[in-house]
């Protein structure tokens, strides 16, 4: 019996664990199961029954379809310009000493600690006071703005862990900048700036709070859902959901496996040397609240 | 220019896009939102700006609920994050073993599905005939008419969920840095489990949890989803208010001077709590430059 509950107490955080992460999985459980219901009525609250109706057709809501469009566009295109100016920022805070880095530092960190409430309030202001109409541009305006601090903090990460030698190593070898950047850097930054992208891009598929003040009559499939939540939901927005959380599941495993691949290479290549520092392939993402 | 001048120039040509974007759309508009929460007059008759400081006083004096609200629904949020979150970590860092990142997956997918939809999976989840009301109920540990939606219990469960990630990630990086033979030494100088945790594992820790803790706070603090969709109107928050002031009613100097109060009441929430919790505890790794 002592033997059982030594057991249990050596097990008892795992379990505990187990618990949290049970808690952290039933609602998107909740979410993949009700994509397979039937409601009787206009609401998708509760079980009804069994179909597979709404994921066979789970592009039939021409609203809904043109919302993710629009999602789908304004997250490609924040992304690249998010992606491209954050980590000319990284660069430039871990490569270089110059004068203002720590207003610099500053100016990337605050957004993060701002509400997104009060950023987006922010925004509108300004839209309305100059009498700027909303619309896609002014959300690709606020989706590059809240997403850059994050791309600088992971380029950043995986910056810093980066051995400068092997750069001095091209040049001695008869490489130009060009072609060390080409050949050296940029293959090595590349696993940090895709984890950036691919964070900046489920930030803004994702954005509803800073979006609901700046889109005008542009709905992204965050809005239309907060819509559609005023009348009743398609179940549509249930099985779409699931396959966008597959979708981000995919990218992230590999990126993860990417990463892993290429550390397991950098510590087979200087083997005496110690281990190539893991940086991880999304950052312990601050204020990424989404929403 | 001469190649000196020009190294020197370098990083001013790399932060200049990015962070002129930030200052015109981050910084600007706070500018803008300080003027617009100083004008007086109505939608009807436009706008002015009059140094209305009486905009500040009035709309704290209207909606002094909601901000009371928003400050303890979020930090009890934050607390039980805390709880759920510190044992999780632990046992990803120092049990997860070959699991590790799979288990890290876990704890961000919920970011991989639209904050809005996995608010509206806890209404299904807690409406008044699901399981766990019911369950509740056979228990007596809700009366028999009891409910969970709209009350303030479903609008901090669902603020604990949503930002449960921004916890959990920090302390797991803490925790994960920590050298093992620290631990080891303290038992071979034969401290108790109990006493290498509280003396050495947790110390430790705290920059993640100081970190974890904020990051947790600040958006909780300015949330109005959670509120929206699993609060009654006995439950708004500060941010529902400066929503529909802005976007329903369109009052705006009143919903601006509401927001500014809010970023000001949460930079000084942050500023004491980093003066108590110690500056080095959230800065200690920040400057890496070689």
């Amino acid at each position: 019996m002592s033997r059982v509950w030594a057991w249990l107490r050596h097990q008892a955080i795992v379990i505990y664990a187990g618990v949290a992460v049970a808690y952290l999985l039933i609602p998107i459980g909740v979410i993949a199961v009700f994509s397979f219901n039937d409601p009787a009525g206009k609401f998708n609250y509760s079980w009804e029954g069994f179909t597979l109706d709404y994921w066979t057709g789970a592009f039939d809501v021409p609203e809904l379809n043109d919302a993710l469009l629009n999602s789908l566009q304004l997250a490609a295109l924040s992304t690249l310009i998010a992606t491209a100016l954050g980590t000319l920022i990284a660069i430039a805070l871990v490569r270089h000493h110059f004068f203002g880095r720590t207003p610099a530092n500053f100016l990337i960190v605050i957004p993060m600690a701002t509400p997104e409430v009060v950023i987006g309030a922010a925004l509108l202001s300004m839209f309305l006071i100059y009498g700027i109409p909303l619309g896609f541009t002014t959300l690709l305006i606020a989706h590059v703005m809240f997403s850059i601090s994050f791309v600088v903090v992971v380029v950043r990460s995986r910056l810093i862990g980066f051995d400068r030698s092997l750069e001095e190593a091209a040049r001695d070898l008869g490489a130009n900048p060009f072609q060390t950047f080409r050949l050296v850097t940029l293959p090595l930054l590349l696993p940090g700036v895709i984890g950036a992208a691919l964070l900046a891009f489920a930030l803004s598929i994702d954005d509803f709070v800073i979006s609901v003040f700046n889109s005008g009559d542009t709905i992204t499939f965050p809005l239309f859902i907060f819509g559609a939540s005023q009348r009743a939901i398609p179940v549509q927005v249930y099985s779409v959901a699931t396959i966008l959380f597959l979708a981000v599941l995919a990218a992230m495993a590999f990126v993860i496996w990417q990463q892993r691949r290429a550390e397991r290479m950098a510590a087979m290549a200087d083997e005496a040397d110690e281990p190539y520092a893991a940086t991880p392939a999304f950052p312990p993402a601050p204020g990424a609240a989404g929403g | 220019m001469s190649p000196g001048l020009r190294r020197r120039l370098v990083p001013y040509f790399l932060l200049g896009p990015g962070l002129i974007w930030l200052l015109l759309f981050f910084v600007v508009p706070l500018y803008f939102m300080g003027r617009l929460s100083l004008e007086s007059g109505t939608l009807e008759t436009g706008f002015q700006f009059t140094w209305e400081w009486s905009n500040y006083t009035d709309s704290l004096s209207r909606f002094d609920n909601q901000f009371v609200r928003s400050f303890i629904y979020a930090g009890v949020a934050t607390l039980i994050a805390l709880l759920i979150a510190y044992p999780l970590a632990y046992a990803i860092a120092f049990r997860g073993g070959r699991w590790k990142n799979a288990l890290l997956l876990i704890v961000v997918a919920p970011f991989f599905t639209t904050y809005l939809i996995r608010t509206i999976a806890w209404t299904t989840i807690l409406s008044d005939d699901s399981f766990i009301v019911d369950a509740l109920q056979t228990v007596a540990l809700l009366g028999d008419d009891g409910r969970l939606l709209a009350t303030p219990t479903a609008v901090i469960a669902g603020i604990t969920y949503n930002f449960l990630p921004f916890m959990v990630l920090p302390i797991y990086a803490s925790l994960e840095r920590i050298d093992q033979s620290l631990i080891e030494a303290a038992k071979d100088l034969y401290s108790s489990s109990r006493q290498a945790f509280t003396r050495v594992t947790l110390p430790l820790s705290a920059p993640g949890i100081v970190a974890g803790t904020l990051l947790t706070f600040i958006p909780a603090a300015g949330d109005f989803v959670n509120a929206f969709y699993l609060g009654s109107i006995n439950q708004q928050m500060v941010g529902n208010r400066i929503q529909s002031l802005y976007l329903n009613e369109r009052d705006f100097p009143t919903a601006a001077a509401l927001s500014f109060t809010l970023m000001a009441a949460i930079l000084l929430i942050v500023f004491l709590y980093i003066r108590f919790a110690g500056s080095e505890a959230l800065m200690g790794d920040e400057e890496e430059v070689e």
